[in-house]
């Protein structure tokens, strides 16, 4: 049965009961500002030109839908992998960071500022603001600018100033606490470029459409290999690329499927919460504080999930299983030797779920579409130092 | 809660619950040393309009397991006459419950709230509970508040108004932002409510210089470090009163006040 789903908020960001706008007064008019010149920019088709060209000429898009043949025959079911790695800076960040900073230099603001915690957002962020001309700031954890050195080299190479974190979790979840508290400060000229459908309205609704994209995307070159995808699998840590690819399949039969880390369970084992500006599932303990999430993958280490994620589990048009750090590191060993493909950490949550659960879960026969969003070269250190015989 | 009829200008110190074993005494001191009020820090785990050093104390105050339950147990100590406002995050009330939120912080004695996560397109179900449990819901106002919603949060706040003197987190600064006294008179200007000014207000000039346009003054950072440098609550009952006397001195206190005194 089809479930209308994925469509616009309310006016002040509500997804059925999750979302809002739970920000100290000094930037609800800054979220005003915003959501209005979303929304004009949106409805305007100048924008909306420039938005696609800018993905076509600079970002690479379309990007390709793959066929799996050796793990489509190994599983039993038919394996296709949407490619967001093959994106200029190696993920899907490009596609929302891209619409921001055109939104941005159309509200005349200079300054770009952004939370990471891979720093695949941070990456994408320094890259736009490079390429429009943006002076640009990304908060990013000290755990994180450990785990991801090459990334934070990346971002300065860029142009961009990298502040460490070091409060709380000193993960994305203090990044994030961080660029709020910057963005404040510098509301004035300052443009706050968050990288997942979380925060505040109206950026779940925003990020989510700048992302679409990638399901719009897929879902025409299903259509022209004459696949119709059962399952359409994403992971979720904010949940920007799973809200991406399923919005091209909200209205389709297709189970929509976004994995979380086992550590970072939002939906199985959080409970409504605010924090970080809306209202969703948020890991917590009994007296309501934030409880640290732990995953091997930064992108993924995150106690909340976006909120019309939440809304989308609360409805049943969405599932939220989680899988673990081991069955992740199966799965890049198994992507590179089976296909070739060296995904991300966090991308390979959406395959290692797809390794367990084909012809369980996930009948055989199946057509299953994957969402790769992004390649595996920042991860690894991490994953040589997990996967036996990987040399 | 009634601030103004006080008589003279108001300094609300604020200090984090939990943060040390002696936290109540910091209180007392502050009382004793001319506080009109005391904010009370309930530590949340994700301050986002907190700088450095109350996020230090934060973390101290969750580290020995503070609670909103056990903020309430403290408190029941508490042997001042003047109001405490809780200043907290929405979610430790959401994840109560508002009423049993509202009725907990009124068994302790609290006499109002500030969530500043709470902006008033969301607050509405929080200012019922609170009001319905006889609690004011301290609303806040920022330099970059326009005026027509300036108006609609002076006409729903009660207690005071929280005028933030500057766009940033609470923490001390050198000098005292022009934002401040302008925030003061755009409240002033639309409400009877007393216009308390805080966020900036670091130094007993900054409380002097705003006496002039504030009904008064919030002093966070400046008291949260002292308690985190020392256990000493003679360190707090210094500040507080040279705070006092700067606001006192700028603005003589009515002859009710004295009176009432």
């Amino acid at each position: 049965m089809r479930v209308a789903a994925m469509g616009a908020p309310t006016e002040q960001g509500w997804f059925g009961r999750f979302g809002g706008r739970f920000v100290p007064e000094p930037i609800v008019p800054a979220c005003l500002e915003l959501a209005a010149a979303f929304a004009d920019a949106w409805a305007d088709p100048a924008f909306r030109v420039e938005f696609d060209e800018v993905l076509r000429q600079y970002t690479g898009r379309p990007s390709p839908v793959t066929e799996c043949r050796r793990l489509s025959a190994d599983l039993g079911v038919r394996v296709l992998v949407k490619r967001e790695d093959l994106n200029h800076t190696g993920s899907h960040k490009i596609n929302n960071v891209v619409g921001q900073a055109l939104l941005a230099r159309r509200m005349g603001k200079r300054r770009f500022l952004a939370e990471t915690g891979a720093g695949q957002h941070g990456v994408a962020a320094a890259t736009a603001a490079a390429l429009f001309g943006l002076d640009c700031v990304v908060f990013m954890g000290e755990v994180d600018m450990a785990r991801q050195r090459l990334n934070v080299g990346r971002m300065e190479l860029l142009g961009a100033e990298v502040r460490p974190v070091t409060s709380g979790s000193r993960t994305l979840k203090d990044a994030l606490n961080d660029a709020l508290r910057e963005w404040v400060a510098t509301v004035e000229d300052t443009y706050y470029c968050l990288g997942t459908v979380a925060g505040p309205h109206p950026y779940p609704l925003m990020v989510r459409e700048f992302q679409r994209v990638i399901g719009d995307e897929a879902h025409a070159q299903c259509q022209a290999i004459d696949a119709t995808p059962t399952h359409v699998v994403a992971c979720v840590g904010g949940g920007s690329n799973a809200a991406g690819i399923f919005a091209g399949f909200a209205d389709t039969d297709a189970a929509l499927i976004g994995v979380e880390a086992a550590g970072g369970a939002s939906v199985s084992e959080g409970r409504p919460g605010v924090v970080h500006g809306s209202r969703s599932l948020l890991l917590q303990d009994d007296a309501g504080q934030v409880v640290e999430a732990y995953s091997i993958s930064a992108g993924l280490d995150y106690p909340g999930i976006g909120p019309e994620h939440a809304h989308l589990a609360e409805i049943g048009r969405a599932t939220y299983p989680t899988v673990t750090d081991a069955e992740v590191i199966t799965a890049v060993r198994v992507l590179s030797r089976s296909e070739g493909l060296i995904p991300a950490l966090e991308s390979a949550h959406a395959f290692a779920y797809v390794l367990r659960e084909a012809g369980r879960e996930i009948p055989p026969g199946s057509t299953v579409l994957v969402n790769m969003s992004g390649r595996g070269d920042k991860d690894m250190d991490q994953i040589l130092e997990r996967v036996d015989g990987a040399r | 809660m009634n601030l103004r009829s006080r008589g003279r200008k108001l300094l609300v110190p604020y200090v984090t619950a939990g943060v040390s074993d002696n936290w109540l005494d910091h209180v007392h001191a502050a009382v004793d040393a001319g506080a009109d009020a005391v904010e009370i820090g309930i530590p949340f785990s994700d301050p986002v309009i907190d700088g450095p050093v109350i996020q230090a104390a934060s973390v101290r105050a969750l580290e020995r397991g503070t609670t909103p339950s056990t903020v309430a147990r403290d408190l029941a100590r508490y042997r001042g006459d003047v109001p405490l406002i809780a200043m907290t995050y929405y979610n430790l009330a959401h994840n109560l419950g508002l009423a049993e939120f509202a009725d907990l912080l009124v068994s302790a004695g609290i006499a109002g709230t500030i969530l500043p996560d709470l902006p008033i397109e969301e607050s509405a179900p929080w200012e019922r509970a609170a009001a319905d449990a006889g609690l004011a819901a301290v609303l806040l106002a920022a330099p970059t508040t326009p005026d027509d919603r300036l108006a609609e949060i002076c006409r729903r706040s009660r207690g005071f108004v929280y005028g933030m003197g500057l766009l940033g987190v609470t923490g001390e600064r050198p000098d005292l932002a022009t934002s401040a006294r302008t925030m003061a008179r755009r409240i002033t200007a639309v409400t009877d409510l007393p216009a308390l000014i805080g966020v900036g207000v670091s130094k007993p000039e900054h409380a002097a210089t705003l006496a002039t346009d504030a009904d008064g003054v919030i002093v966070g950072t400046p008291v949260v470090r002292r308690i985190l440098e020392s256990d000493d609550a003679d360190q707090v009952a210094t500040l507080v009163a040279q705070f006092r006397t700067a606001l006192d001195t700028a603005a003589p206190p009515t002859r009710a006040f004295a009176a009432a005194g």
